[in-house]
């Protein structure tokens, strides 16, 4: 059964939350993983390989830099 | 030409005894033991039942994102220099002019091990990315220079146990090159893990007096049966006293001069005529322009080795002379911190230094029965006070692989 977007969401709040610290509320789909929440290039890494973990969806390394926004992430997981 | 004075403007400790300097210096001026009981699980693979174990986990000063991607070297690193740089009063610096040498011993075990768990357990994909800059031994002086954006350069020596009082020098030398004018300086240590105390255990190097862990590191006592291993960090924060004076700020003492020297006899035992150490001593003191009726107090090694203690009072008394040695007040406040060592000499160079702007030498506690080898009057069970006027006290640090390091701190 597909995640709803708001699923993706919440499930990936808790994710950044428990990485970096942000708080759920300030990942919002708009939102540049570097340019807005500040996280850094290994951190991407760690975020990707908690939301395989949780969502069961491998984010292989070569389109890992193409993630760019929250919503890029949601549209990966949903495909 | 004369060289750059260098004064001490700011202390910051996370030790066995506190979490703090003003908590490890009470604790260690009331004789205070900071050793206790490691996890019950470790004992039946261990001969040593204890340790000096840090009063006040990183977790209730950092946050939990914070400490996931920091050693606990560096956790500790950056709780001590926080503290010393607040209370050095947050200095105004070019960031060209700060610079850092923060040393351990050791680097970061802690995470080669638990991270060597996890790929064992789960593969290379779980293993943490940011395990390279956590466990290389440079992380804690890269994660302080980071904190407070110091760009005059980053070092870390590492001589073992002597690390931290090596990297203290290093700061004086670097002052005194012109190339900075405050230098955070210290070390720290975090490696208390079943492995290691294995390692040093195999040396037969730890104390195994488990019946009676607080009483276990007792320097100079007869009984002595080895070290026991602490953990913590000691942060300084020296400055020209130019840019201090020009500032304000408030000077514990001068950071007057340092000796480095290496035993080359074995890899691990001193040598038991202390010749190197004297050596390093004597240096200190010519680097200092003090003469050695002008040291007062010795804060020493001393680890509570039988191999180690005694022969270093015989170094103190050949370097000073008998005059001065019979006048200087020695202690060991390993016996109460237990062995920080790539963290030690910063931590004693802390308690060496507020010895002088307070006037009162903390305690060797743990002395039953003196080793009647020693040639030198140690401060026992109680603190004492220390002669007034311009006087100077000498911190001591050794390190595996015959580093000896003798940094000495005049009265302000």
């Amino acid at each position: 059964m597909a995640l709803s977007e708001q699923e993706i969401l919440a499930g990936l709040g808790e994710i950044i939350e428990e990485i970096v610290g942000t708080e759920p509320s300030e990942v919002t789909p708009e939102k540049s993983f570097v340019d807005d929440l500040d996280i850094d290039s290994l951190s991407m890494v760690e975020i990707a390989v908690a939301a395989q973990d949780k969502f069961g969806v491998e984010i292989p390394d070569d389109q890992l830099k193409d993630l760019k926004t929250v919503q890029d992430v949601v549209n990966f997981i949903q495909k | 030409m004369s060289k750059t004075d260098v004064v001490v403007t700011g202390l910051g400790a996370t030790t066995p005894l506190g979490g703090d300097v003003s908590t490890t210096w009470s604790a260690l001026l009331d004789g205070r033991s900071g050793v206790s009981t490691l996890p019950e699980e470790w004992h039946d693979k261990l001969p040593v039942h204890f340790a000096g174990q840090i009063a006040q986990e990183p977790s209730e000063k950092l946050p939990r994102p914070r400490l996931r991607r920091l050693d606990r070297t560096q956790q500790f690193a950056l709780i001590a220099a926080q503290e010393a740089w607040d209370d050095a009063g947050a200095p105004e610096v070019d960031p060209l002019r700060l610079g850092v040498v923060v040393s351990s011993g050791i680097g970061g075990i802690l995470t080669i091990l638990e991270q060597y768990d996890t790929f064992r357990e789960k593969g290379w994909k779980r293993v943490s990315p940011f395990t390279v800059p956590m466990l290389m031994p440079n992380s804690p002086a890269a994660a302080v220079a980071l904190e407070f954006t110091a760009r005059a350069g980053a070092h870390a020596p590492v001589s073992a146990c002597a690390s931290s009082a090596e990297a203290i020098g290093n700061a004086i030398d670097m002052i005194r090159a012109g190339r900075a004018d405050i230098v955070i300086a210290g070390g720290t240590e975090a490696a208390i893990h079943p492995l290691n105390i294995a390692s040093f255990a195999s040396m037969r190097a730890l104390s195994t007096r488990n019946d009676d862990p607080q009483r276990a590191s007792r320097p100079w006592d007869a009984q002595r049966d080895g070290f026991v291993m602490g953990e913590g960090a000691g942060i300084l924060v020296l400055e020209s006293a130019e840019h201090a004076a020009k500032r304000g700020a408030r000077v514990y003492a001068h950071a007057a001069g340092v000796g480095y020297t290496d035993d080359a006899h074995d890899i691990v035992m001193p040598d038991p005529e202390g010749a190197g150490q004297a050596r390093a001593i004597t240096q200190a003191l010519t680097d200092a322009d003090l003469k050695p009726s002008d040291i007062v107090h010795v804060n020493a090694h001393a680890t509570s080795t039988p191999a180690g203690d005694v022969g270093e009072t015989r170094a103190i008394r050949a370097a000073l002379g008998d005059s001065a040695a019979d006048q200087v007040a020695v202690t060991s406040t390993k016996s109460m911190t237990g062995h920080l060592l790539g963290g030690a000499g910063a931590v004693e160079s802390i308690a060496t230094i507020l010895a002088l702007h307070e006037g009162q030498i903390p305690p060797t506690i743990n002395i039953t029965e003196l080793d009647p080898e020693v040639a030198v009057d140690i401060v026992r069970d109680k603190p004492r006070e220390m002669p007034s006027g311009d006087v100077a006290a000498i911190n001591e640090s050794f390190g595996f692989g015959g580093h000896n390091i003798a940094v000495a701190f005049r009265r302000a």
